[in-house]
């Protein structure tokens, strides 16, 4: 936590210090507006200047301003509700490819038959570019979330699949043969041995899986054909806007990063609760 | 609970009974017979050994008497029954070398586990759990965790886990293999209590001549592969052993014979074929199947 | 190969018995029609995708492992800079897009680069810091043992133990390179990438062409990984049997 804010303030740091020596005249308030020159930094690099690199605090104003000029709602707010949208997609994809993942593990796990007929589908699922598909697959289902959904989850489901199966294969044998001479039942086996045992790789492939549910909206938002709402179409029309107002573009981007450390954050807590007693099998 | 006593002769109902088992694994191109022809019976309340060098089948004969693994010819009975159906009716308890404690459960959320599997519940399973626990000494540990307690702790667990469905019979393969050797000497005063207390018969496989010797009503002495029994070896030491048990000279004699009878006699040696066949507990109805 | 002979056939049977609808899902036949009849142009939008792709991949690798090195060396620095590292990973680079094209202009294919770059640094430094310090320690005891000094630890221990996490990140990164590249396209930019040629063959309905370059895509990535395990069968041929194992 301390690390995290240390390195926060790190990068504003470098942001600043970088619009310090090499950035455009530094001026209180809209720079467009031409306000007094309060510092000239010595250096004029294009990559530090206000049009590539706003002031934090002009991020800052921007997202208190309305989002459009006729408009009552801040930047901020509708970010929110870009992100709440963006989000809500992002959870039911990871929801549907986590449990579809999930499913198929288990069959595969007491199957061999199964495994066999059908796993080298699954893994020739992932030799198609999902992503490069996604224009595709928001046009076949209208503009609605189905469409970004299905990107998500098929995002979802390989990673989740792959680990769980390795999970749930990973129980010692003599665990198998402990569970064999109390005579349990396949049923009794994989709930009290292989389910809990699975859990670590379950939610090293959920960390993954957080964060390209994400980026699967985000995308699937920002083509042609896809949504009307959300964060991955802030981004395009912000990105229309740049050359006035960059920040709004950088505000976008920033709530999108924010989305998925958030995201990475929750799948994170979880499993810090689900392992709590199993010290050593949470990795970093 | 039976007062256990070392070796009684005479009529009596055997917990197991091995018949002419023999075991043969495919490993690939060639098959490795693993268990030749072997014979042996089991009394209630016995404590028996069976110790040889690696790879003589002693863990293989284990997990045929615990229906894990399936001879390749013969029988193995349980409690009169096939070794199948014991399993089925739960009439075994099992510990490894490594204890194999579920990380994710309590100390006695492990110990419940059996009893879960079982259906037994509510307080009568709580009931249990801390009989078990009390038994094994380690009641102030109950809300721990397996990465919380130490090595001798975490096998007591799996020992406490295996005696919580009071079986008729516990199987230990090489339970102490992998402690050193002042806990390994505490453990083994510890399961001789235990065994005392509870008067279940105890089938323990083991790579130490002391700790065969000490435990034992009988050592079951092994070759090396294809696994036979060489020798039974009846351990008269009165009961209960203790620490000056491992000083008198008895103690030593009966280690003495275990060792020369490892090193010495093999299944090409004449004698000890002849001594198998003179074997005061193998069946004389031994070549079934 | 049958089977994806096979999975072709009923496709193409399927596609025209049920008259499903032509232009989401094309019969094969029809995508390799398009593929013959577009190749002049797929195959620049192609070599201007790698370019992005292989670009970004190598300056973000090679960034990537020496940052490692400077890290690794430093137990306190490692261990700051692991968590930020695996926390970058959670954030959706690929929305820097716009911002990458506003900073060195739409047309140049230094902005997708630079969007490959980030993608595959940290993937790539978390693995190779992780091979330089994930050592068995009696190892590292063994060689202070016969006074080797730090430097020979490092080339003669750390080093090769580094190669087999070096090659696991190297294998997530050539995918993700590609993907990078034609996903940051989507965002805007020169016309003659195939990322471009997706997003727009599909809104002029023309669904066999993008189905076309999507394989052009599939393939070129596949290609890409198969070379980095060619490459890492060559280099590290001691780590075969773990390396089907492990990963």
């Amino acid at each position: 936590m301390i690390l995290a804010l240390a390195f926060f303030i790190a990068l504003l740091v470098l942001w600043e210090g970088a619009k310090a020596l090499g950035g455009d005249p530094w001026r209180f308030g809209d720079p467009a507006v031409g306000n007094e020159i309060v510092y000239t930094p010595p250096f004029q690099w294009q990559i530090a200047s206000d049009l590539s690199l706003p002031h934090v605090w002009r991020i800052w104003e921007a997202l208190a301003a309305p989002v459009q000029r006729q408009q009552e709602q801040s930047l901020a707010a509708f970010l929110v509700g870009a992100a709440l949208y963006t989000g809500r997609e992002a959870a039911l994809g990871f929801f549907v490819g986590g449990f579809v993942g999930l499913g198929l593990a288990a069959v595969f796990v007491h199957s061999r038959l199964a495994e066999r007929a059908f796993m080298p589908y699954v893994v020739a699922s992932q030799t198609i570019p999902i992503l490069a598909l996604a224009p595709l697959i928001a046009f076949a289902f209208g503009n609605g979330v189905v469409g970004i959904v299905i990107v998500a989850s098929y995002l979802t489901f390989f990673p989740v699949t792959i680990a769980q199966l390795r999970g749930l294969t990973s129980p010692d044998p003599r665990a198998l043969e402990l569970m064999r001479s109390c005579a349990a039942s396949r049923w009794t086996i994989f709930w009290k041995l292989r389910m809990p045992a699975s859990l670590p790789y379950l939610f090293a492939a959920l960390k993954i899986a957080a964060t390209a549910s994400i980026v699967g909206a985000i995308v699937g938002e920002g083509n042609p054909g896809g949504s009307q709402f959300g964060l991955g179409r802030s981004i395009l029309n912000f990105n229309e806007q740049y050359g006035s107002a960059p920040e709004k573009l950088w505000a976008a981007v920033l709530a999108s990063s924010l989305l998925g450390i958030a995201f990475f954050l929750i799948v994170r807590t979880a499993e810090v609760f689900a392992l709590r007693n199993r010290p050593g099998s949470v990795a970093a | 609970m039976t007062n256990p006593s070392d070796a009684p002769i005479g009529p009596r109902t055997d917990v197991v009974t091995i018949a002419g088992v023999s075991k043969v694994f495919d490993a690939g191109a060639g098959q490795t017979r693993a268990l030749e022809t072997i014979d042996l019976a089991i009394a209630p309340g016995e404590f028996v050994s069976l110790i040889g060098p690696s790879g003589c089948g002693k863990s293989t004969l284990l997990r045929l008497i615990g229906d894990l693994t399936e001879p390749s010819a013969g029988s193995v009975t349980v409690n009169g029954k096939p070794a199948r159906q014991a399993r089925l009716d739960r009439d075994y308890g099992i510990v490894f070398q490594a204890p194999v404690l579920f990380d994710w459960r309590s100390v006695e959320a492990n110990v419940a586990l059996p009893l879960e599997i079982k259906g037994v519940s509510g307080t009568e399973r709580d009931r249990r759990v801390q009989e078990m626990l009390g038994l094994v000494e380690l009641r102030d540990f109950a809300g721990h965790y397996p990465y919380q307690l130490s090595g001798g702790m975490q096998q007591r667990v799996s020992i406490a886990r295996a005696l919580a469905l009071q079986p008729s019979i516990l199987l230990m393969d090489e339970p102490f293999g992998a402690l050193d050797e002042m806990t390994r000497e505490r453990m083994n005063a510890e399961v001789q209590r235990i065994w005392q207390q509870t008067g279940t018969t105890v089938v323990f496989v083991t790579h130490s001549i002391p700790e065969a010797v000490f435990l034992s009503s009988r050592v079951v002495v092994m070759s090396p592969r294809p696994g036979r029994i060489v020798r039974v070896i009846d351990v008269d030491l009165p009961r209960p052993r203790t620490d000056d048990t491992r000083e008198t000279e008895r103690y030593f004699a009966l280690i003495t014979e275990v060792r020369e009878t490892l090193r010495g006699r093999r299944d090409d040696d004449p004698l000890s074929k002849g001594r198998v066949a003179s074997m005061p507990r193998t069946l004389a109805e031994g070549s079934v199947g | 190969m049958v089977v994806f002979v096979a999975v072709l056939g009923i496709w193409e049977g399927v596609v025209a018995a049920l008259h499903l609808q032509q232009f989401i899902l094309p019969r094969p036949s029809a995508i390799a029609a398009a593929l013959v009849s577009e190749w002049p142009a797929l195959q620049r939008a192609a070599a201007n995708t790698l370019y992005e792709a292989i670009g970004g991949l190598l300056i973000g690798v090679t960034a990537g492992v020496l940052t490692a090195f400077a890290v690794a060396r430093w137990r306190r620095v490692r261990e700051a800079i692991l968590p930020i590292a695996i926390g970058a990973s959670a954030v959706p680079i690929i929305a820097a897009a716009p911002i990458m094209s506003n900073w060195f202009g739409i047309l140049n294919p230094f902005a997708k680069m630079a969007i490959v770059i980030l993608l595959v640094f940290f993937p790539m430094l978390v693995n190779v810091v992780r091979g330089l310090s994930e050592v068995d320690e009696s190892a590292v005891e063994l060689m202070r043992a016969s006074a080797a000094s730090e430097g020979q630890i490092l080339r003669k221990l750390r080093l090769p133990n580094a190669l087999p996490y070096f090659f696991t990140g190297l294998k997530i990164c050539t995918t993700l390179s590609l993907i990078g590249a034609v996903v940051a396209e989507y965002f805007g930019g020169s016309d003659e990438v195939l990322g471009r040629v997706i997003v727009q063959s599909s809104s002029r309905l023309r669904f066999d062409i993008t189905w076309a370059a999507i394989t052009v895509v599939a393939l070129s990535g596949i290609t890409m990984y198969i070379l980095a395990v060619a490459i890492e069968r060559i280099v590290i041929p001691w780590h075969a049997s773990q390396r089907s194992r492990g990963t």
